[in-house]
């Protein structure tokens, strides 16, 4: 009977269309949503990085943990350069990574940092090495891919933060080294030291300076020269803190916050606050979505009765005919079921498609890291709980075609 | 209350109707009927509306428990749950009814073919086809029903019918609705193919047209009436 309830969907399309796009439309909000949120999670989860405080200038916490830790938003301000070692010199202190941010290079952020930042995820190199030197690059896989870049190009970053910037062109880069993939906020940045991006803004530093991040940087007299803004002077935007005991989170972001200028603030804490914020969002739009899966399913309900009324003759005529009651039972849920099938299949794939453009779209989505065609086991549940709305939606026509008492029907259709 | 007209030399009987009473509560349409046709016999079965025509149809299709008398298709009794009257009817009965029925959303000879099927039938391209060119209709094989002529639709009706080969073929009022020549047409039709096939056939009607072409004729009357 597969094929007589194909030909019945066939012989109204459009209601069977419409009652598939529905569906689809569901299920795809509920794949963007399921992806969304499971993913955003375990990539801000991965991306922390086991860091345990971040030291930046004041400002919104949530801002400076989003621009420093998971590079998404805008740093909150620089801070003085002396504060890496005023940190360091902290007895709770196990590890203090510096951040110079503010460049980027084709919508990819360039890092000043050390090499200690890729080890925090534990990045591998494909090919190359670690920079060793001023206006050195390692680039993450991401970028690599996306820009197609190779050992010994020669690149210039941009200022500021999104693509299409004043490039710094006094102040070529040259990769050295390209990392492996590792699924975390690495994969999408390009790490140089932290002089380097002195250098692309024209901050002087000394030999002081320098050697606070490494003492290697005596030859860039002549980065330095054509650089020459009067008054600016080396700074950085943010450190990344792992303490040395569990002492420590009691007592230096409280430190930090009363007796600095600066803010720390605690990643943990603050991530969670934002995946609260954006689950009360995504639980609206999950109600909304579910919501559009009942209507869909009502749909097929109201379309599947209607059928079942306009067809009482002609079911009532096969089953004289030798049809059995389970034979019909079994057309019209083959119906419901045949239309949330396709509805689920081009729900995920509008879903995935819909994430896939989008993260081409948008810088911010691009940066948060969101796979679009990963497969989520969340999916089988939607999948499984849309068949379920939809084998509901079928059984009280279905039960109606075969009630129907033959004599009856057909004295008075006759 | 049931006269046979003109009954023919009897064959090994395909239908045999013995004491058939049938009663809507208290009301009776049916009283202490009997009945035979052989094998290939074709038969009226006359009565104005409220003569317990399409009772006496349903009862021999099986759409109605018989509780008083007996009906027996090819030997087999009409009878048990309704589950085994339905399976008896499948294998033994084809029926057309006035309102044809045909499945809207499959062409002409997928109805056949679920026909085929759903009699139990082993899937014969080759006598669907036969069966659409016998009743002039393969110019419109894959034609869907609403597309067809009240005609064109009727003859697949019977084609449809003949399909799982039935020993009994029963049409309710095919001509009813039709003008003479269209009458004159499916009841050759209906002869010529039940007896291509050698179907017994029964149609139960109130046009007495038909009485031209298909001689022997049960007349069933009210059961008020025939008290009066």
């Amino acid at each position: 009977m597969l094929g007589l309830a194909i030909a019945y969907l066939r012989d109204r399309a459009l209601t069977t269309f419409l009652n598939v796009l529905l569906l689809a439309l569901a299920v795809a909000t509920l794949a963007i949503l399921l992806l969304f949120s499971s993913q955003i999670g375990t990539r801000f989860e991965r991306d922390a990085a086991g860091v345990e405080l971040v030291v930046g200038a004041k400002g919104s916490p949530l801002q400076l943990i989003l621009s420093s830790l998971y590079q998404i938003d805008a740093p909150t301000g620089n801070i003085p350069l002396a504060s890496l070692a005023f940190l360091r010199s902290n007895r709770a202190v196990a590890q203090a990574i510096p951040l110079a941010l503010g460049d980027q290079f084709q919508g990819f952020r360039i890092v000043g940092t050390e090499p200690a930042y890729a080890d925090l995820y534990g990045a591998e190199f494909a090919e190359g090495r670690m920079f060793a030197d001023a206006q050195e690059a390692v680039i993450g896989a991401e970028v690599a891919r996306a820009t197609g870049m190779g050992l010994g190009q020669r690149f210039v970053g941009s200022h500021g933060l999104s693509a299409g910037e004043t490039e710094h062109d006094h102040a070529p880069f040259m990769a050295v080294g390209i990392l492996q993939p590792t699924g975390t906020v690495i994969d999408r940045l390009v790490l140089v030291d932290v002089p380097s991006i002195w250098d692309a803004h024209g901050i002087h530093y000394g030999e002081e300076a320098a050697g606070e991040e490494h003492a290697r940087h005596d030859e860039h007299e002549s980065h330095q020269e054509h650089a020459g803004e009067a008054g600016m002077t080396p700074e950085i935007t943010a450190v990344l803190v792992k303490y040395r005991s569990a002492f420590g989170a009691v007592s230096v972001p409280g430190m930090i916050n009363r007796q600095t200028d600066m803010q720390a603030a605690v990643p943990a804490v603050e991530t969670a606050r934002l995946l609260g914020l954006l689950g009360a969002g995504v639980e609206g739009a999950r109600i909304f979505a579910w919501l559009l899966a009942a209507t869909g399913g009502l749909s097929i309900f109201v379309a599947l009765l209607q059928a079942a009324n306009a067809r009482e003759g002609e079911l009532a005529l096969l089953r004289v005919m030798g049809a059995t009651r389970a034979q019909l039972f079994g057309t019209i849920v083959m119906e419901a079921l045949l239309i949330a099938v396709v509805g689920c299949a081009l729900g995920l794939l509008l879903g995935h498609g819909a994430l896939a453009l989008a993260m081409g779209a948008s810088d911010t989505l691009r940066e948060v890291g969101i796979s679009a065609w990963l497969l989520h086991p969340g999916e089988l549940a939607i999948v499984a709980a849309v068949l379920g709305i939809a084998l509901s939606a079928a059984l009280i026509p279905a039960l109606r075609v075969v009630r129907t008492d033959l004599a009856v029907t057909l004295a008075r259709t006759r | 209350m049931a006269d046979a007209a003109g009954t023919p030399e009897a064959a090994a009987p395909v239908l045999v109707i013995a004491g058939l009473r049938h009663d809507y509560g208290s009301a009776a349409v049916l009283r202490d009927f009997s009945f035979s046709a052989a094998c290939g016999q074709h038969s009226l079965l006359l009565g104005p509306s409220g003569s317990g025509k399409t009772t006496l149809i349903n009862l021999i299709a099986g759409l109605l428990a018989v509780r008083h008398g007996s009906i027996r298709i090819a030997g087999e009794l009409m009878a048990g749950t309704p589950a085994a009257r339905d399976d008896l009817r499948r294998r033994r009965i084809g029926i057309i009814f006035q309102t044809l029925r045909l499945v809207e959303a499959l062409s002409v000879t997928a109805n056949l073919r679920l026909a085929q099927k759903l009699a139990g039938r082993a899937p014969d391209e080759a006598e669907i086809a036969r069966l659409l060119d016998e009743v002039g209709l393969a110019h419109r094989a894959g034609a869907r029903p609403r597309a067809l002529s009240q005609g064109e639709a009727q003859r697949a009706a019977v084609a449809r019918a003949l399909v799982g080969r039935p020993d009994l073929l029963i049409a309710d009022e095919p001509t009813s609705a039709l003008d003479d020549a269209n009458a004159e047409r499916i009841a050759r039709l209906l002869v010529g193919t039940a007896d291509a096939h050698g179907s017994t056939l029964l149609i139960a009607t109130h046009d007495a047209r038909l009485k031209a072409h298909i001689p022997h004729a049960l007349v069933l009357t009210p059961i008020a009436a025939e008290a009066a």
